[in-house]
């Protein structure tokens, strides 16, 4: 690690999308392919020192622990820093910039390349932060971002300020990739008694109940604008797609059809709503209609379809699965119904989830399905154009329902590799594998699209 | 020991005398002999004799010389009248019963079918039964294969047989597919729907009109057993009935 390094990071990290470097073209079959999500040429070495308290009001403390965790939290599961772990940083705790010795951050043994540091007080009942990001590899003009926050001193605040100042630091970083600190994850709990949807940060923190349904609901899906959650609802006589207003804090009116509607998904300008139905031949089968329900129409023909989900960069595509032959397995249509493909064709193939930038499908798969054995149920990435298929997961358990993080770098899902019903985050090339629930059992986590 | 036995006997028989004795005491005058019995008079009569179902009929009777009048099992008045609707032709029982005996008698309400199609008149259940309780003991559930919905021999003989009997009480029904834990919440969800499906189909080719049959599909979220072993995830796959009201 004694290697001279430049100081310039941005373009080293002009990168982001995740590009699939596949070691021969068959050798998915054997699975030794492995995904790599490019990160340039070497991830930078962040150091990131507590930030300094600031006041003696007796709430600083706390919050600052608080902001602290988060902070770091954010950044390691970025996954585009090699943070450089706390045991080497020097016994000088940096809380303003003159304070910052810049070479002994830079040579070893901290060996960083950038220093993340800072000051947290708290005065009048509001919490201050001051944070700065260093190249200290340069010291003629080390500083790549100042930042100052003031919010009223709550730990909800001291959280919210963390992901911030990350999502700063990450999109400077990371050359221009989209922070997903402030992003949320809408997921069902049990752990009202009954099936709810529920929400969280991307981090875990902050559960909440959403829906007060007392039946079940299943299957919540957030509007591209965050403003509308729809999910598939119980009514005394069939499940019906409900619409959750998060403006308004309450489920609001939305068209009910025949039979049973369920598994809704948004198309990424908002604009349209696919789900499926047994309103026509009473099996299920994919509809699109406008988002506010109305003009519902009829795309697939096939017996139980269900799941679908739009390609987000051009919702030109839908992907979703189908019985038609057998056992499920994906399939991909244009949005008005033609050209269908069959994309898996062995298995148990279920919950494709299409990356924001159009590239792959996350999707969960029995992909040993044998007569009386169940192999492992796993997260699977699939190239569209290519069709070459990588592992996500490996650990064991049923894991279920990904859904890709707003940077398409994350994806969430649901696992009982705990013992029970849980979910779980990964980076896409499996690692910060992170558990973000533990109460109840929770599942069909849905991340916000921003 | 006998000597014993044959003085306590000779005790009780002495009390008792005694007893029936001072308890005839009491009575001031010797009464006269009860006359003998009137005889029981019993009739009973429907106005009109004739309705259609929906409507009702007025039942009258008179008794003379009865202590205990009842219609149909009921305990009533020995002289009244009854409003009844009854929904097929029924015959109505007065019995009538007194110190001169016992007389019966009988009205015959007539009912004719409605225009709308109405169910083929059947033996009436015993009057102990209910309809849930006859639908539940002859409409069962039918299981299926894992993953999928085609229905096995034996499930297509309850059905047929449940086709005759839904269509003959003119029951509407209520299927509910189901499916087991394993595999994902939103394809069960359209398993489910298969499986109520086709028990609908089969119950649509016995006989029963489309328009009696609703369908819903609980997915894995409804199981009627939770552990998981085949014996349990068998049993929860299945198509179950439910009669609606």
């Amino acid at each position: 690690m004694h290697r001279q390094r430049k100081s310039t990071f941005a373009p080293a990290l002009a990168l982001v999308l995740i590009t699939l470097a596949w070691a021969a073209p068959r050798a998915a079959a054997q699975g030794t392919v492995k995904l790599e999500i490019n990160m340039g040429q070497e991830r930078p070495r962040l150091a990131v020192p507590d930030f300094k308290t600031s006041s003696g009001d007796p709430q600083t403390a706390p919050l600052n622990s608080v902001f602290n965790q988060t902070l770091w939290y954010d950044l390691d599961n970025a996954g585009i820093f090699e943070m450089v772990a706390k045991s080497f940083y020097p016994a000088q705790q940096p809380g303003q910039p003159p304070e910052l010795q810049g070479k002994v951050w830079g040579d070893p043994p901290p060996n960083a390349g950038v220093v993340a540091f800072g000051n947290l007080g708290v005065n009048s009942g509001k919490v201050d932060v001051q944070g700065w990001l260093y190249d200290v590899k340069n010291p003629g003009s080390p500083q790549i971002l100042g930042k100052q926050y003031k919010e009223d001193a709550t730990p909800d605040n001291a959280r919210m300020i963390a992901h911030r100042f990350a999502d700063e630091i990450i999109s400077r970083l990371g050359g221009g990739i989209q922070g997903i600190a402030e992003s949320q994850i809408y997921f069902v709990s049990t752990r009202s008694g009954s099936k709810e949807i529920w929400r969280m940060d991307y981090d875990g923190a902050n559960q909440k109940q959403v829906t007060r349904l007392g039946s079940l609901a299943l299957s919540p899906r957030i509007s591209p604008d965050g403003s509308r959650l729809a999910y598939s609802g119980l009514t005394r006589e069939s499940w019906q797609i409900m619409m959750y207003s998060t403006e308004l804090g309450r489920t609001v009116a939305f068209p009910r059809n025949g039979g049973d509607n369920f598994s809704p998904a948004w198309s990424s300008d908002g604009t349209k709503i696919a789900f499926s139905s047994s309103m026509h031949s009473g099996l299920s089968e994919i509809f699109i209609a406008d988002a506010s329900g109305a003009n519902p129409r009829r795309l697939s023909t096939g017996r139980g379809d269900v799941s679908p989900v739009f390609n987000p960069k051009t919702n030109g595509q839908i992907a979703w699965v189908s019985g038609r032959t057998g056992l499920p397995q994906i399939y991909v249509m244009d949005a008005d119904g033609s050209n269908v493909q069959k994309m898996t064709d062995q298995g148990y193939a279920v919950s494709p989830a299409w990356s924001p930038n159009g590239l792959l499908l996350a999707f969960s798969w029995v992909r040993n399905y044998g007569p009386g054995v169940l192999g492992g149920q796993d997260i699977y990435l699939m190239d569209i154009a290519s069709r070459q298929i990588v592992q996500l997961t490996h650990d064991g358990g049923r894991n279920d329902f990904p859904s890709w993080s707003p940077d398409g770098r994350h994806i969430v899902f649901q696992s009982n590799r705990s013992g029970t019903e849980q979910i779980w985050s990964v980076l896409a090339d499996g690692t910060k594998l992170q558990q973000l629930t533990r109460e109840g059992r929770n599942t069909q986590p849905n991340w916000s699209f921003k | 020991m006998n000597y014993s036995k044959r003085h306590w006997s000779l005790v009780l028989g002495v009390l008792a005398v005694l007893l029936l004795v001072s308890g005839c005491k009491k009575k001031e005058k010797p009464q006269p002999p009860p006359p003998p019995p009137k005889p029981v008079t019993a009739t009973l009569s429907a106005n009109p004799t004739s309705i259609q179902a929906g409507q009702s009929a007025t039942l009258t009777w008179n008794t003379e010389g009865a202590t205990d009048v009842a219609l149909d099992g009921n305990k009533v008045d020995p002289s009244g009248s009854q409003t009844v609707s009854p929904t097929e032709t029924t015959t109505y029982h007065l019995t009538a019963k007194g110190a001169g005996g016992t007389q019966e008698a009988t009205a015959q309400v007539s009912v004719a079918p409605k225009p709308t199609p109405t169910p083929a008149p059947t033996p009436a259940p015993t009057p102990t039964i209910t309809d849930d309780q006859l639908f539940a003991q002859n409409i069962t559930d039918v299981f299926f294969d894992y993953d999928k919905a085609d229905l096995r021999p034996d499930g297509q003989q309850m059905l047929a047989r449940a086709a005759q009997m839904i269509k003959q009480k003119g029951w509407h029904v209520q299927i509910e597919g189901h499916a087991d834990e394993r595999g994902s919440t939103e394809y069960n969800l359209a398993l489910g729907e298969r499986r109520a499906d086709a028990a609908r189909q089969a119950l649509i080719q016995g006989g029963v009109g489309a328009d009696a049959i609703k369908t819903i599909s609980y997915g894995k979220e409804k199981p009627q057993c939770t552990e998981s072993n085949e014996e349990c995830w068998q049993k929860n796959r299945r198509a179950h009935f439910t009669l609606l009201h």
